[in-house]
């Protein structure tokens, strides 16, 4: 019963916004207990997916089950209750202390004075910011204005947790904190479904990852199948003594099915099946009298196949994190 | 029970951080004085101010109401605090309730200062108040109001647009709604538009208080008072389900 509480299933949501439509027909499920990222640029649509689903914005086609219920305009209180929301922006009263907001926000849910008090003393603990519960919430930092509204958002013990671009605009040292909040969270069991335009943080946290581009979903996945998007080609890169061009000729001549690519005058990029014996290659050089210095695994990171499988550039994707292929 | 925990929250969280600022404390108790002293001042007897007191009264409760809703409800929409509050799990009637109750009691607690003033200064006997009139006559009179404001800062986005908004109903009010000229002595052109406001109902049943007069029976005022507050009521929502989801 829990597991089916817990469970998103969207089918075909499309939101419009006058001419424009901002969401094409979209559909995805998140599964009880694990991370869901959606994953795009600014303005793909992430916000309005995460507003049909929370209630701030009406689902102008498709539907959505969630808890056991299904909606297909405008979210049902019930469902409201299995959810906790933490959007883009921290939403709480400046003019209340930390603690006062969330005993408020426990009341929001008909929570009892004692209860709510009690839930948000232990809310407070778990996000640190137990020496600043008397402070007014206007006078905390960004980092510390996003970590109470996660813990307001769990007042209530929600089953599944939306996080609207949480760690958009914090410092390294927060954005860390947090994700390492979300992952204790998760790991507690709440079912995590986020939005995010960091790519790394999305390969960080997410057991499954979305890539939305121009309101549609382009390929939904785990991170590590995500990650096998060459057909599970293993890539290495050698570093050489000398005329990387010649080298490449040799490998391609002598070992069938082989892609080499030349990098620079020294170095090149052999393409291999997914378990590849690097033997036969370096018996190749060393006849050519190659010295190879080093060979480097190159693994993809995500962002090489979100920018593969969405066609973007990485100027287009320039405020997302880190970037290229990874080596070991 | 437990369902009426987010409303008193609500209310509690309203008053705390809003109404009984000292500022608008002191709102609420200046202006009602000023415009008070404003009539004494150019009253020749005590008997004129009495004439005065219904006017003053749905005066102060109808700067008040609209004054403070305008702040409140479109400052937490500003700053997003309000969609906190659409997030919850309670209709949309039951969070404008909420919202409002707050306003409509500022409103009351606005009303008393003339009438003590009035009582204070112009020899007006609290005996003479027919007070099973007054009373369920400043309510409505601050539930109108209320809801006045409600459908005015529901219809703006900055609290500047709402203050200007709100003086577009409230300034034709103040010479339309027979608060200190009599309706009957109106512009025959002027006087259906007395009759499209709520404020003309309200000051009727408060002079029918404090006077024993009045233009409408009292039954007829709170009927027509009661049918605005429904409409303004039903327009809000209808704006903040339309406009606030997306």
């Amino acid at each position: 019963m829990q597991a089916c509480m817990s469970n998103i299933e969207a089918n075909e949501l499309v939101k419009r916004y006058a001419d424009f439509t901002a969401v094409k027909g979209i559909s995805f499920n998140v599964r009880q207990g694990e991370i869901f990222g959606l994953l795009g640029p600014n303005g793909a649509g992430k916000t309005s997916i995460i507003n049909m689903l929370i209630g701030l914005a009406r689902i102008d086609g498709g539907e959505v089950h969630c808890g056991g219920l299904t909606y297909t305009q405008q979210v049902d209180g019930r469902v409201q209750t299995l959810m906790g929301v933490v959007p883009d922006e921290s939403n709480l009263y400046d003019e209340m202390t930390g603690l006062d907001n969330l005993v408020f926000c426990g009341a929001l849910y008909s929570m009892a004075k004692p209860a709510r008090i009690q839930r948000a003393q232990e809310l407070i603990r778990l996000v640190g910011l137990t020496d600043h519960e008397d402070r007014l919430f206007r006078s905390y930092s960004r980092g510390m204005k996003r970590k109470l509204t996660i813990a307001a958002a769990l007042m209530h013990r929600p089953n599944i947790l939306f996080l609207d671009e949480t760690t958009t605009g914090l410092d390294v040292a927060s954005a860390r904190e947090i994700r390492s909040l979300i992952q204790d969270l998760n790991a507690a069991g709440t079912t995590v479904f986020l939005t995010t335009h960091y790519i790394e943080e999305a390969e960080q946290l997410c057991h499954r990852v979305a890539f939305l581009v121009g309101g549609r979903i382009v390929r939904t996945g785990t991170v590590t199948d995500l990650l096998r998007f060459d057909g599970g080609r293993t890539v290495v890169q050698l570093a050489l003594n000398q005329n990387a061009a010649q080298a490449a000729r040799a490998l391609t001549a002598a070992i069938p099915d082989t892609e080499v690519e030349v990098l620079d005058e020294t170095t090149v990029r052999v393409y291999g099946g997914e378990r590849m014996n690097l033997i036969p290659y370096l018996t190749v050089l060393e006849r050519f009298d190659q010295q190879v210095f080093e060979a480097k695994v190159l693994k993809p990171s995500l962002e090489d196949v979100f920018l593969q499988e969405t066609g973007l550039t990485t100027a287009a994707m320039r405020s997302t994190n880190g970037g290229g292929r990874r080596s070991t | 029970m437990t369902k009426l925990i987010p409303f008193f929250s609500i209310l509690y969280k309203d008053m705390r951080n809003y109404y009984l600022k000292p500022p608008n404390i002191s709102w609420g108790i200046v202006f009602p004085v000023a415009w008070t002293l404003m009539f004494f001042v150019r009253s020749e007897s005590p008997v004129d101010l009495q004439q005065l007191l219904p006017g003053v009264v749905a005066l102060s409760i109808l700067f008040g109401t609209t004054s403070m809703l305008a702040v409140t409800i479109t400052f937490e929409r500003r700053s997003r605090s309000f969609e906190r509050l659409l997030l919850a799990p309670f209709s949309v009637h039951y969070l404008m309730l909420a919202k409002t109750s707050g306003a409509i009691l500022f409103g009351v607690l606005n009303a008393l200062v003339p009438v003590i003033l009035a009582c204070l200064f112009s020899g007006l006997e609290l005996l003479e108040i027919r007070w099973g009139v007054l009373v369920p006559a400043v309510v409505l009179i601050s539930i109108s109001s209320t809801f006045l404001g409600l459908m005015i800062a529901v219809s703006v986005r900055e609290v500047f647009e709402a203050q200007t908004f709100s003086n577009f109903f409230r300034f034709p009010m103040v010479f339309l709604c027979g608060l200190f000229i009599p309706v009957q002595q109106l512009p025959v052109l002027l006087r259906p538009l007395s009759y499209m406001l709520p404020l003309t109902y309200g000051v009727d049943a408060l002079r029918t208080a404090t006077h024993g007069v009045g233009m409408l029976p009292v039954a007829a005022s709170f009927t027509i008072l009661i049918a605005f507050c429904a409409v303004l009521f039903a327009i809000s929502i209808r704006n903040v389900s339309r406009n606030w989801v997306y």
